[in-house]
């Protein structure tokens, strides 16, 4: 299937010579929901910016379903709803107005039953004559959700949705963003909070100093960090790895000194046991041993920090 | 044409004239009664006729023109302004909308506004001197333009604007002299031969010269001058914003 969003070679350059994105290569599939992890600065926002049409981009070009943001801007902004990171909103309208303002700017015909509908699913509807300055901040990130739903957009850019937001939101949001995937909109989520796409997301990726540095399912990587290791501190160093144990997942470290077993927590059997046993039996002993699981926290930093 | 859009933010900009309808409307409906009575009753009564007409209704078409000037500066820069001051102007950003719709919509309600408030300030000086106006169509074309004129330029500094300080320093130092100094008050006839070269300088003369003509028939400058002079600067504020718009400046990095 054709890809909703194609981003080629996307390269951006602030007049200060910061260089915000490094010719970024991405595909966002069809109603997926995709997470970009990044540390601050790393160029998240930037990169959903020039997508919906805030930031110019420097190189590179931008399709949103076969429109190119530039030169078909109409078609392609029409399909998307942005959710900015900070809580810019107007002080003195009221949320009704808003949220409806919205839906025109992005050239849709009135329709307050929508409208109705989406205050409602956001808990706002007893909220709607009220002027946004007087709502608390969880609420006015629900009007920022709603205004960006309000043109039915089927792709939806949450950017940091869940920073600063109480734990009640945070599951609203979650389902919030299930039912819209269920309705066939493509989800684009940045976060700081890798529990968060571990929850949500179908993939991630993860974007390093204007570069996209990793692109996987989450199931796959799922798959890398439910690997733990076992290591085992040996009485006396091994020359090799002997052949009767070649069944299993062995590497030798630390001067041959320590004998390493990556295994599948996740999986019915460890072969913990088994392994112990033919160890045993080919008369290798070991003084210590321990276990270790890395976490998608882990697998991030080692990424983030590695092209330090 | 996204006309929804164009609507939508016409629409949200008159609802924030409605809601600040004290700013908007009635003080300088009460600035301008005060000018009335002041110069109008007070001093006015003290001077002499100027070509036949008394001074107080010499001073209709301009206090209109100072009002007109500085409200629609003050309507389309902060319009424009705020949305970039709180942030929200991400939304505009990022809606299928076109630079030409942005601006007709801004500029369109700052300049409604704006005609809106001279008509009422004309009725206003109705309560004070006898009105008479010797070419109505004249007198609401040049309501009509110099508002979209200045809106435009009002537009323009809220663009070019990055604090609130600089959103009144043009309208202070530049617009509210040059109207004083540009016939609002007197016929540049009466000033010394000197001053009255110099204020041909002034752009605001040709303005107020053709609007007070088109109450009473008497001029400063010819009526063409005037309208040639207004529309020059219509087109010189619509190709500051077409660069604006091209280069992005000030709006999108």
């Amino acid at each position: 299937m054709q890809p909703i969003i194609t981003i080629s070679n996307l390269s951006k350059s602030y007049a200060s010579g910061f260089q915000a994105l490094k010719g970024v290569n991405l595909e966002i599939r069809r109603g997926e929901i995709f997470a970009l992890l990044g540390p601050n600065g790393a160029g998240k926002t930037t990169l959903i910016s020039t997508i919906c049409g805030i930031v110019n981009p420097s190189e590179g070009q931008i399709l949103v379903d076969g429109h190119d943001i530039v030169t078909d801007y109409r078609a392609a902004r029409s399909m998307i709803g942005l959710v900015p990171q900070e809580l810019t909103t107007d002080a003195f309208e009221s949320v009704w107005a808003t949220v409806s303002f919205s839906r025109g700017l992005f050239g849709k015909r009135k329709n307050p039953a929508y409208i109705e509908e989406v205050l409602k699913a956001l808990s706002l509807w007893d909220k709607k004559d009220n002027r946004i300055m007087t709502l608390s901040g969880g609420m006015k990130r629900r009007v920022l959700i709603a205004k960006a739903l309000s043109h039915e957009p089927s792709i939806l850019f949450l950017d940091e949705p869940t920073a600063g937001v109480d734990v009640e939101l945070r599951q609203d949001m979650w389902q919030l963003v299930r039912s819209l995937q269920a309705r066939g909109v493509t989800i684009i989520l940045t976060t700081h909070y890798i529990d968060e796409a571990e929850e949500m997301a179908d993939r991630i990726g993860v974007i390093r100093k204007g570069e996209i540095i990793l692109v996987d399912e989450k199931a796959e990587l799922m798959r890398k960090l439910g690997k733990k290791q076992l290591t085992l501190q040996l009485e006396a160093p091994l020359e090799s790895i002997p052949s009767e144990l070649g069944g299993y997942e062995l590497d030798l470290a630390n001067g041959r000194s320590e004998l390493v077993y990556t295994y599948d927590a996740q999986g019915e059997r460890s072969g913990i046991l088994a392994l112990l046993q033919a160890l045993n039996a080919a008369g290798i002993r070991f003084k210590d041993l321990q276990t270790t699981q890395s976490s998608l926290e882990d697998i991030f930093v080692s990424l983030v920090r590695e092209r330090k | 044409m996204n006309l929804h859009a164009v609507c939508a933010i016409y629409r949200f900009e008159m609802a924030r004239a409605g809601r600040t309808l004290m700013q908007s409307i009635i003080s300088p409906v009460i600035s301008t009664s005060l000018y009335f009575v002041v110069f109008g009753a007070a001093i006015g009564s003290r001077i002499p006729e100027t070509h036949g007409i008394s001074y107080g209704a010499f001073l209709v078409p301009g206090l209109i023109m100072l009002s007109l000037l500085t409200q629609s500066i003050a309507n389309a820069s902060f319009g424009i302004y705020f949305p970039k001051f709180t942030g929200t102007i991400y939304e505009l950003l990022s809606a299928p909308v076109s630079y030409l719709e942005l601006v007709v919509s801004y500029v369109g309600a700052a300049a409604t506004k704006s005609v809106i408030l001279g008509l009422i300030i004309l009725a206003t000086a109705g309560l004070f001197v006898p009105l008479q106006v010797a070419h109505p169509l004249w007198m609401l074309l040049f309501l009509v333009l110099t508002s979209v004129t200045f809106s435009l330029f009002g537009f323009i500094i809220g663009i070019w604007a990055d604090g609130f300080e600089k959103l009144q320093i043009i309208p202070l130092l530049i617009i509210t002299p040059l109207t004083f100094l540009g016939g609002s008050f007197y016929s540049i006839d009466i000033l010394p031969p000197f001053w009255q070269t110099a204020a041909l300088f002034n752009p605001v003369v040709y303005l107020i010269s053709g609007f007070r003509w088109s109450f009473y028939g008497i001029a400063d400058v010819s009526v063409g001058i005037s309208l040639v002079m207004t529309i020059g600067f219509l087109a010189l504020f619509t190709a500051i914003v077409a660069w604006i718009f091209k280069t992005g400046y000030r709006i999108k990095a």
